[in-house]
Formats: C-alpha cells, sequence, structure tokens
C-alpha cells in the first residue's frame, strides 16, 4: 500500500469524490490556483476549473452560509475553513442555519454539506491559530463532528464526509499535515462514517484520544511498554453522534481510562467520554477516570509555554501510570 | 365567476406589461396575505399560535408583486415576517395555519412553527430567524442558479434592520464579485424591531448601501404592487441574462407592531396615520375599480370568498393532531 502525507490524503480525497460527482464544488480563501495555504487543495483548480474550485473573500459568514444555499439547491458544496478558529466568525451561520435547518423544515430538506477545518496547536500559531474547536460545536444537535488524526483518517473519512447527506465538520490537523501513512486510494467503496476505532491493544488502561492527541499516546503507549504497562489506545474519532461502545468494551478490559485532547478539559468531550462509560462500565473502573486536555488559559506563543500547555507522550504515561 | 377561487399565477417575468388577470391576481394574492394575517392576530389572542409571531399587514404589496415576477424555479429566502411570502408563492394556507398552531399536519410537522416555514417544492428554501442570516443562504442559491444556467434567480427578503449585520455585507459583496442572479429586496418599514432607523442607520434611503457594493441598486414605492412588480421583473431579467444582483429598496410600512402583541408605542401616530392611507389594500382596488379593471362588487366578493377560504383552513388546521412527544425526531435530523 502507498504511504502517503496527511496532505496528499486529503487531496487525493477530494480529488476522487470531485471526479465522482459533479454536484460537488469546493470554497474556501486562497484555495484555486494556490492549492490553498496548507496545499489542501492542490491542482483541484487545474483539473476542475474556477467554477468548481472557488477562492473566496475573507467572509466565513457569507461562504458558510452560501454552502448552506448550495445544499439545500442540490448541489454538495466542501468548505475549507483555514484556521479552525475561524468557526467562531461564521459561528451563527453552522449554529442557527445548517445544523438547524432539515429539523426546522419537518425532515423535508437536506443538507449535504462539508466544512473541512484545519486546526491544531504546536506551530507557533498563538492563540488565535491554534484551536482543534473539537469542543466548540460539541453540543450542537444537528451537525456531525469527526477528527482526522492521520493520512488513512483524513481519506476516508472525507470521502464519507462528502457521500454523507447530512452536514459534517470534519477537523483537520496542521500538525499532522506532513505526517506519512499507508493508505488505500482510489477504491470505488467508502466506509461511511462511523465511530471509535482501536488503533494498539493492551490490557492494563485504556488511551482515548482524537487529532495529533492520538500519535501522542501511542508515543506514550510505546513508553508505558518499558515498564510492562500494556496500554490499549483508541481513536474516537466520531465526536458527534459520539459512539463509546468501543470504549466501555476496552474499558470492561483494563478497567482504566484516560482521555486526552488538545482543547479545555472544562467544556471538551473527554468529559463527555467518562460520563457515558461510567454510565456503561462503573463497576469496571478500578480509579476514576482521568482527562488530559490543555491549560485553563490561551495558548501561549513562547516555544516553551506552548510546548509545555500540550500533553506530551510523557504526561499521559504518567497519568497512566498513576491510576495503576 | 368565482375569483377568489382561481389560482394565484406566479408571473412569466417575460410579459412586458401586466393583463386585467393579472392585475386582479395580484389583488387577490395581497387579499389572501391581509386575510390570513389578520386570523393570525385572532389565533394567537385565541392561544392557538404559540410563541411570537410577526405579522406584515401593510406590506402585501412587496411579497405580492414580487412573487408575480417569479418563476416557479426560483429560489426564495425570508425572514420571521415571512408568511406573506409564502402565500404569495401558493403555500397551502391550512399547512401554514397548521404549522402556526404546531400540529403534526404543519407544513413542517410543527417542527419549526413561525419563523421557520419552508416549502422547498415551491422554492421557499429557507425562512431565518437571525436578522441577516438568510443572505448568505441566498448567494449560494444564487451560485446554484448560475451553475445550473437556467435563467433561475434567487430572492432574498429583509427588513431595514437587516442593513447593519455583517451577514448582510458578506453576502452583498460575494454576490456583487462572483456576479451571481440575487435579488436583494429590502423592505424598508422605518424600523428596526421597536427602533427607528434614524437612530441605526447614517441614511433613510437604504439603496444607497448597494453603492458600497457597486452593485445595481433601485428605490420603489413598496406599497405599489404594479411598481414592485416592474422593479423585480426588471431586475430578474437582467439576473437571468448574466447581469448580476440587485439591490431593490421597497419602501413600506408595517400596521401592526414588531411581534405578537406589540402595540408599537414607539411610533409617531402622524407617522402611523399617514401610512394607513397608503394601504395597499385600499389603494389599490380603488385604483382597478377606477380604470374599470375591476368593479368594487367583484373586489369585495374577493374579499368574502378569501375570509371564507381562511376561515376553512383555520378550522381544518386547529382540528389537527398533535404530533407525538414521545417519537423520536432523528429521521427529521439526520438523513
Amino acid at each position: 500500500m502507498p504511504e502517503i502525507t496527511y496532505r496528499e490524503a486529503i487531496v487525493a480525497a477530494l480529488q476522487e469524490e470531485m471526479r465522482r460527482d459533479p454536484r460537488t464544488l469546493i470554497m474556501g480563501e486562497d484555495i484555486g490556483p494556490s492549492g490553498g495555504p496548507f496545499k489542501t487543495c492542490q491542482g483541484l483548480y487545474e483539473e476542475f476549473g474556477p467554477a468548481r474550485v472557488r477562492d473566496t473573500p475573507i467572509s466565513e459568514t457569507g461562504f458558510v452560509g452560501a454552502a448552506l444555499g448550495l445544499a439545500l439547491t442540490g448541489y454538495r458544496p466542501i468548505v475549507e475553513i483555514m484556521f479552525a478558529d475561524f468557526l467562531g466568525v461564521c459561528f451563527d451561520q453552522i449554529v442557527s442555519g445548517i445544523a438547524k435547518h432539515r429539523l426546522m423544515s419537518g425532515g423535508r430538506t437536506m443538507v449535504p454539506l462539508v466544512i473541512r477545518a484545519i486546526g491544531g496547536a504546536g506551530l507557533r500559531f498563538a492563540a488565535q491559530h491554534s484551536q482543534t474547536a473539537e469542543s466548540w460545536l460539541l453540543s450542537v444537535q444537528g451537525l456531525k463532528i469527526v477528527a482526522a488524526s492521520g493520512p488513512a483518517e483524513a481519506y476516508g473519512m472525507l470521502r464519507a464526509a462528502i457521500r454523507d447527506n447530512n452536514p459534517v465538520l470534519l477537523l483537520e490537523h496542521k500538525a499532522l499535515l506532513s505526517l506519512k501513512g499507508e493508505v488505500a486510494t482510489g477504491s470505488d467503496a467508502v466506509e461511511p462514517l462511523s465511530g471509535a476505532r482501536v488503533l494498539r491493544e493492551g490490557t492494563d488502561a485504556t488511551i482515548v484520544a482524537t487529532l495529533a492527541m492520538v500519535g501522542r499516546s501511542l508515543a506514550a503507549a510505546e513508553l508505558l511498554a518499558k515498564d510492562g504497562i500494556a496500554a490499549e489506545v483508541i481513536d474516537l474519532r466520531v465526536l458527534r453522534p459520539m459512539d463509546t461502545s468501543a470504549i466501555s468494551e476496552s474499558v470492561r478490559r483494563t478497567n482504566i481510562l484516560v482521555t486526552v485532547e488538545e482543547q479545555a478539559k472544562l467544556g471538551g468531550w473527554g468529559a463527555e467520554v467518562v460520563a457515558q462509560v461510567a454510565a456503561d462500565a462503573f463497576d469496571e473502573l478500578d480509579a476514576p477516570p482521568a482527562r488530559l486536555g490543555l491549560p485553563e488559559y490561551p495558548l501561549p506563543y513562547s516555544p516553551p509555554l506552548e510546548d509545555a500547555a500540550i500533553p506530551s507522550p510523557e504526561a499521559i504515561a504518567a497519568t497512566v501510570k498513576s491510576l495503576l | 365567476m368565482n375569483l377568489a377561487q382561481q389560482p394565484t399565477t406566479i408571473g412569466d417575468n417575460s410579459a412586458a406589461s401586466l393583463t386585467d388577470a393579472d392585475r386582479v391576481a395580484l389583488f387577490r394574492s395581497m387579499v389572501r396575505i391581509r386575510e390570513f394575517e389578520e386570523q393570525v392576530q385572532r389565533s394567537y389572542l385565541e392561544g392557538l399560535v404559540h410563541g411570537t409571531t410577526h405579522l406584515c399587514q401593510g406590506q402585501e404589496a412587496v411579497a405580492a408583486g414580487a412573487a408575480h415576477a417569479m418563476r416557479a424555479d426560483d429560489y426564495v429566502t425570508f425572514t420571521y415576517r415571512g408568511h406573506g411570502h409564502c402565500l404569495a408563492r401558493g403555500m397551502d394556507m391550512a399547512a401554514a395555519f397548521a404549522e402556526l398552531f404546531g400540529r403534526a399536519s404543519g407544513i413542517c410537522r410543527g417542527l419549526g412553527g413561525s419563523m421557520h416555514l419552508t416549502d422547498i417544492e415551491k422554492g421557499l428554501i429557507g425562512c431565518f430567524g437571525i436578522v441577516g442570516g438568510g443572505l448568505p443562504v441566498a448567494v449560494g442559491a444564487g451560485l446554484a442558479a448560475q451553475l445550473n444556467g437556467r435563467g433561475q434567480i434567487s430572492t432574498t427578503f429583509f427588513g431595514d434592520g437587516a442593513v447593519n449585520i455583517g451577514a448582510f455585507h458578506e453576502a452583498m459583496n460575494l454576490a456583487q464579485v462572483w456576479g451571481l442572479p440575487v435579488l436583494f429586496i429590502c423592505e424598508n418599514n422605518l424600523y428596526g424591531e421597536f427602533t427607528r432607523i434614524n437612530h441605526t442607520t447614517p441614511f433613510e434611503n437604504l439603496a444607497r448601501r448597494a453603492g458600497g457594493y457597486a452593485m445595481q441598486a433601485v428605490m420603489v414605492d413598496g406599497n405599489d404592487v404594479e411598481a414592485v412588480f416592474a422593479a423585480v421583473s426588471s431586475a430578474a431579467a437582467r439576473g437571468r441574462a448574466g447581469g448580476g444582483p440587485t439591490f431593490i429598496e421597497c419602501k413600506t410600512y408595517r400596521h401592526r407592531g414588531h411581534s405578537r402583541t406589540d402595540p408599537a408605542k414607539y411610533r409617531d401616530p402622524a407617522e402611523v396615520e399617514s401610512w394607513l392611507k397608503r394601504d395597499p389594500l385600499v389603494v389599490y382596488p380603488a385604483q382597478l375599480a377606477e380604470r374599470g379593471m375591476l368593479a368594487p362588487a367583484d373586489a369585495e366578493r374577493i374579499v368574502a370568498e378569501t375570509r371564507s377560504a381562511v376561515k376553512d383552513a383555520t378550522d381544518r388546521a386547529a382540528a389537527g393532531a398533535w404530533p407525538q412527544a414521545s417519537a423520536d425526531l432523528t429521521p427529521y435530523m439526520f438523513v
């Protein structure tokens, strides 16, 4: 199987779905001839032309709302949000419009659109350009939210999101763009969006993570293995609707639960996982579940401060050990 | 001849001038809106309509004139003061009442309410409760129209209050930059909720706003249904031919308060008085009678028959079953 980068996986997914369905089109800032500031739309403009690959003005409310209009009139728009932080700009169009339209219409409309938001910390972009936004829209009924932790996920979930007839927010991480992985491209069949996935099996602790925290959790599992501790690492993948059955199943075997998110713990998905697992597998827990996340202040710029704010593999491993 | 029972036609906008039948249809459309809104007011006071509702008595000429200039395959977005636009596009009255009453037989199964009437088959793609919220959506529909290449247009109705919110500015800019067939129809009734326009906006002729986007604009007497029809027809023809968007400011006035039972005490009685004299439901039939196009007895008959149809629709709606509280609504959320 070929190894491609996360960035190339996104491009491949967009190419394949845009070739397959002429009703798809993509809009965003600088995504046309420039291929996107993160090169996630490389070559699309040359292949599909300006009608289907559109550079927008800096108007997130405008073009995200336009995506709703396109979806309601038979098109399948994809929007690239350059920095997930900018979801704050078009928040109303998402929460009051996109997420609610179908239900408010009595189920008589369909909103097949995808918002791809590139976020995440670690690259010194400072507080206003480093949100993963994975918890910002967590409570919005009517929205599907998925998070891609690696190239295969970025590819598979984007294709599935484009084929989904509901509004999907796909979170991508800028620190993962150059990450390489095996991706089976080019098949016609696509697995629909579904829940959590076990990436590394273990018997002693369950670690649940999303986006860049998945890689750090896998690294933590390696550190723990040196001390004879076998950690099971689960990529949560789908934040909404959230299915924690695989996590509860894991905790029934390991009895220890740790969640790792790149957002503040307060208001984050970690608490939801803990609540659901506690409801499903309370008697199986040998220790109170622990959550790791960002500190309770906006992300600082200075490299040592940013690095200290993001949960490290060492911190994840130490947390697991503290529960055993 | 039973004039009230003929369907209101969606006019072919290539018609250079209105026929007598068109004029009667315009009058009938305005009567239907007025009678519907008056009934909603009564039903609200009877406890049949819940929460809040925003009525458009006085503004019927905008809805009727604009709808008559559009094609059945055009897209329309509008605001919470949207009953008139729905009726002008042929929404079933009983289904509309049932929606306001929260019944399962409502056009949105009781899931949306007064502020979210939607009827995708009639091109009514969305009714937006957040001021300005529908304008970017209308731009998207305008892009769809452009991509479809069939000469469709996207029309969006909004009030004077919307011209100060971000979504308006982004939508106007985007429509102009992409040359989209969008008609931005501003119903300037001089009040954003309870606050008069001179307190919120640097000028009262809102067509000026379009200049900031290099967009074509026209100002029209929004209480003159034929003037509205002409302005919308002309802008629609331009849009259909690839000439881009137009901002159409319709000067009008609402007879009632902003919502519910708002007595609108914030308005100068002299101002109210002068606008009531320009009530399209008084002025237009008088003009038609004078021109020999609609005899007063026929106009009265249209009103009486519409009232009867409204009563019948209300009774049917009020007899409608409530949705089941225990029902799983997920199928109406996700496909």
